[in-house]
């Protein structure tokens, strides 16, 4: 009695967990780097109704995200904020060959809450503020980008003692959104919809562009939700999310 | 070279912070410590409570809590334009305030405890001999609490090198500033220079192992003495 029982219990669970997968919808696992928080959310919904699978988002700073995938983080698509690490991700064996592209370009703006602070690069040069945030150099590109800009402007070495660094470029917006930075380089989408405040879009040959790939990882090379997930990444739909934000989008693709 | 400015400053710094944290804990810690050994308010449980929270709470919360506290439109603010600052976040002074929060209850809680098993019998005693109430508290009740002191201002010292996410929230990560160990360790991680972090990990690891072995040192021998 016990044994039968018992099988029937199994062959329940096994019929249960066999139909259960395909009949239900596939999800997915995506590293996005920080400064994509609000983009990627709606393209993660837009994503769930057109095609019914779910894309679960995990944020941080690119570097923290690579750092993880590469001690076997459950990702199977990244996001980044630059185009060094899904590269290196292929060369180190943890990306598949030839799936990385570039999703977005991002913009790096100057930014205060206060309407009467940031007026232009002379806000730089004239240095009138105590501290000035930045995200983290060597972990997150807007972070580099920021730097590349202070040193073309000639402003690096007089402004290096102001900088306060948040850990990615969610905290550097939020060091200034909090107001203890009276103002810092943050990405444009991060203010895409605040009417308050001030804003210098810094120019395009003031620093390398912020190319932003992604990747599929190994670990989702066989995940049918995180290969659609890439493609429709490339659509119009998302395209329009993107540029909504505040990216540009290659134009070549 | 594992040990080079780089990995020094931080170490420094840690120390530093720690040092002036756990002075001024055991400044401000004696006497709440011995209000809450003696007092029969009955409120004190409550204030207690209110000591410990630390404890329970994610560093997130007092990070939290301590950004806004600590900035323009907070006291802190209002504290740093008296030297013509805006914000003492960013600050090591900031990072004190931080610390001196986060590492109370690890100075308070045994030395409180100390105060308690220590009973009225030796104040009696003392008073019977004409002591002064504060007389007696420096030249009886302090000696007798030294075990109290001794791992308060150990732990205390400890839980704030230990220090990490109060610190990444309100610290801006300035070198020589307020880039402490914690901090430093999880930037080498999140950048791959994985030699500098093991180099300063494994300096946390034997610190740690030698504050606990050091506070059950100082709990058996002294708690021999005094009995």
């Amino acid at each position: 009695m016990k044994t039968s029982t018992l099988t029937m219990v199994a062959a329940g669970l096994a019929t249960a967990l066999s139909f259960g997968v395909p009949a239900q919808a596939a999800e997915t696992n995506v590293a996005v780097a920080a400064n994509f928080t609000e983009a990627v959310k709606e393209i993660a919904d837009a994503f769930a109704k057109s095609t019914g699978d779910t894309a679960k988002l995990s944020f941080g700073s690119s570097g923290q995200l690579y750092t993880q995938i590469t001690q076997g983080a459950p990702f199977q698509v990244f996001l980044s904020a630059d185009d060094v690490r899904p590269k290196k991700a292929i060369t180190e064996g943890f990306g598949v060959e030839g799936t990385d592209f570039t999703y977005a370009i991002g913009k790096l703006v100057l930014w205060s809450p206060d309407a009467e602070r940031v007026k232009g690069e002379e806000t730089l040069k004239s240095g009138g503020f105590d501290k000035i945030a930045i995200a983290n150099p060597t972990a997150a590109p807007y972070g580099a980008a920021a730097v590349e800009t202070m040193k073309k402007l000639g402003v690096y070495d007089a402004l290096k003692a102001k900088i306060v660094e948040g850990n990615n470029i969610s905290q550097a917006f939020q060091f200034v959104d909090s107001k203890n930075a009276e103002l810092g380089f943050v990405a444009l989408s991060q203010i895409a919809g605040r009417e308050d405040g001030s804003q210098w879009l810094v120019p395009q040959e003031d620093y390398t562009p912020i190319r932003q790939d992604a990747v599929l990882l190994k670990t989702g090379a066989d995940n049918e939700a995180a290969k659609a997930f890439i493609e429709f990444l490339k659509g119009p739909e998302a395209r329009k999310i993107i540029e909504k934000y505040g990216y540009a989008v290659d134009g070549a693709q | 070279m594992l040990f080079s400015a780089d990995t020094l400053v931080p170490i420094r710094l840690t120390l530093e912070l720690a040092l002036v944290t756990t002075v001024l804990l055991l400044i401000v810690g004696t006497p709440l410590a011995w209000w809450l050994a003696r007092s029969r308010a009955w409120w004190k449980e409550a204030a207690a409570s209110v000591v410990s929270l630390p404890l329970v709470l994610p560093p997130t919360v007092l990070g939290f809590y301590l950004l806004v506290a600590l900035g323009p439109n907070g006291p802190g603010g209002a504290l740093a334009s008296l030297w013509g600052a805006r914000t003492l976040a960013f600050t090591f002074e900031g990072l004190v305030i931080g610390s001196v929060l986060y590492s109370m209850p690890f100075v308070v809680q045994p030395i409180r405890n100390a105060f308690e098993a220590m009973g009225d019998r030796p104040l009696e005693v003392a008073a019977t001999l004409r002591a002064s109430p504060m007389k007696a508290f420096w030249t009886v009740a302090v000696p007798l609490a030294r075990p109290g002191f001794l791992t308060g201002a150990v732990l205390g010292f400890a839980h704030t090198v230990g220090e990490f996410g109060v610190v990444l929230m309100i610290g801006g990560n300035i070198p020589g500033e307020t880039k402490v160990l914690s901090v430093a360790i999880y930037d080498y991680v999140e950048t791959s220079r994985w030699s500098e972090a093991n180099a300063l990990a494994a300096v946390m690891v034997v610190f740690a192992f030698a504050v606990i072995l050091s506070v059950t040192a100082i709990g058996r021998r002294l708690g021999h003495i005094t009995e």
